[in-house]
């Protein structure tokens, strides 16, 4: 029982920490240029792609990572300078209505490109197999590097934003996007770096997620929606914010998942409560995102003064 | 599926579990699958969902106390491309190999390796079997196709022979067959592929025949 729940944990954790990368680029974006990216998701399955195109003509997994994270954020500062920049002095309603199409352009894009068929992309050889962590209890050595991957660009998030010169600008701009341009900092180029930095997180997620779910076209849908509930949860513009509330929102779906049914067997058939285990669990999450919603409208941890 | 399964099986079940379709994290399950420390698994995901949870599976170190156990359609020559290594030793069942033993079988595994330059798989041989089905019904009512009831006739007669060994439809138009049961290990040539071991169930019609209104 005890390895149970510490995998079941580690399994939380790992979820979370994937959130966590596609989350901490939305709330960048929303907080310090006021952007609702419906394609982020979209950017997410174009850094698998890449990824899975990279591994399958070099056979090279780090290789195929690094190439992703720089395809993916020259694709999305591209996106930025050509379209999204015009949305800035939009309404909310009209980034959501050019996002949404974006994110149509690019699974039907994807989809001329590599078919409909989902892609192959395996685990690296040196990771694919267990690890002892504890005498008898093995973790897939792939999902450990997922963790401790998550937790290096949490790292790389908190002294970036935290402790460096550009860093200080983006919470500046998140706080008051207009003083910041009053105070002298070069907002057009900020806005830009922003995107491209987030772009890459995709990138990242998307090549660890991608050998464990399949590449395929509208894989960005559904972690976006996950996604938007938690920086609603964190905070907008808040990294801090987005780490605990992805790390809520994947223990709390984990659990769900893991505990919920084993649970609810004791009252009702298996095949129904394997059914009814995972919709509790989702209900679970928006529950908690409409409480926090109730209590502190600006989440856990705002950025806005 | 399950309940095809617990028909024959008079062992004990340690516990069932119910992934969502189309689910390609297998995790949690897993986590399930290590507490609970069966001597085999019996599972039913085709397609992705079944290549995820091979990999993941072995990636968790449960192959070494767990054996695996499922269906043709989950073990076939389309998915050991995609799996590899992993798939060696998982059992499965079906009522087709590329190595059973009768003429028509392997004239067809013959001339399908001359021509693509692998196994076929399951779904190869019943597009094959179709075919020839079609055809023998043909040639039956010699061309006539206007008279639908003849051909029907003919189609539920098949006078042809089949790749799977003995082979009869069944009043409901179902067939009457032999499953076989095999396990996924390396050939002569070193090809991970499917050897049969032996026949589970002869001349086996389906479940529901009895009440199937069809004469």
């Amino acid at each position: 029982m005890a390895t149970l729940i510490l995998e079941q944990t580690l399994n939380g954790l790992q979820f979370g920490l994937m959130l966590f990368l596609l989350a901490a680029g939305l709330t960048l974006v929303f907080g310090i240029m006021d952007l609702i990216n419906l394609a982020h998701g979209s950017l997410y399955m174009i850094g698998a792609y890449l990824v899975a195109t990279v591994v399958q003509a070099t056979g090279s997994f780090a290789l195929a990572v690094l190439a992703a994270v720089a395809g993916t954020a020259i694709i999305g500062v591209l996106l930025e300078v050509t379209l999204l920049r015009r949305l800035y002095a939009r309404d909310h309603l009209s980034q959501v209505l050019a996002t949404f199409a974006l994110l149509l352009i690019c699974n039907e894009v994807v989809r001329l490109i590599f078919g409909s068929q989902p892609v192959m992309l395996s685990m690296p050889e040196g990771l694919s197999g267990p690890v002892e962590l504890l005498p008898g209890f093995h973790y897939p050595a792939f999902r450990l590097m997922v963790i401790g991957a998550g937790l290096a660009v949490a790292v790389f998030l908190y002294l970036l934003v935290g402790r460096t010169r550009a860093g200080m600008w983006a919470r500046a701009g998140a706080s008051n996007r207009e003083m910041a341009g009053a105070m002298g900092v070069n907002v057009k180029i900020l806005f830009t770096a922003v995107f491209g930095v987030a772009a890459a997180l995709c990138a990242v997620a998307g090549a660890m997620l991608g050998p464990l779910l399949a590449v395929q076209v509208g894989m960005g849908e559904s972690i976006l929606i996950l996604a938007f509930v938690v920086i609603v949860i964190g905070g907008i513009g808040s990294i801090r914010g987005a780490l605990v509330g992805a790390l809520l929102v994947g223990l709390v779906d984990t659990v769900g998942r893991a505990f919920l049914p084993m649970f609810l067997r004791s009252f009702l058939s298996a095949p129904v409560a394997s059914g009814v285990g995972p919709a509790l669990a989702s209900i679970a999450i928006y529950v908690l995102m409409a409480a926090v919603l109730f209590w502190r409208p600006q989440g856990l941890f705002p950025a806005r003064a | 599926m399950i309940a095809g399964f617990k028909r024959f099986y008079t062992g004990g079940i340690a516990d069932e579990v119910y992934p969502r379709l189309g689910q390609l994290d297998y995790s949690a399950e897993l986590a399930q699958i290590r507490a609970a420390a069966p001597d085999a698994v019996f599972f039913f995901l085709p397609g992705g969902m079944g290549i995820n949870f091979i990999k993941q599976f072995a990636a968790a170190g449960l192959g070494k106390q767990t054996t695996l156990i499922t269906t043709a359609f989950s073990a076939d020559e389309d998915i050991i491309p995609a799996v590899g290594e992993p798939m060696l030793g998982i059992y499965n069942t079906g009522f087709w190999n590329h190595d059973l033993d009768n003429a028509e079988n392997r004239t067809f595994v013959a001339a399908f390796e001359k021509d693509y330059g692998r196994l076929p798989s399951g779904f190869a041989a019943q597009g094959y079997e179709a075919a020839r089905a079609i055809d023998a019904a043909v040639r039956e009512v010699k061309g006539k196709l206007d008279d639908t009831e003849a051909l029907r006739r003919a189609l539920r007669a098949n006078a042809y022979k089949s790749v799977r060994g003995p082979f009869k439809i069944n009043h409901n138009g179902f067939p009457i067959q032999n499953y076989y049961l095999r396990v996924v290990e390396r050939d002569a040539k070193g090809r991970i592929t499917n050897r049969t071991l032996s026949t589970v169930l002869k001349d086996h019609p389906d479940a529901y025949a009895g009440e199937c209104s069809l004469k």
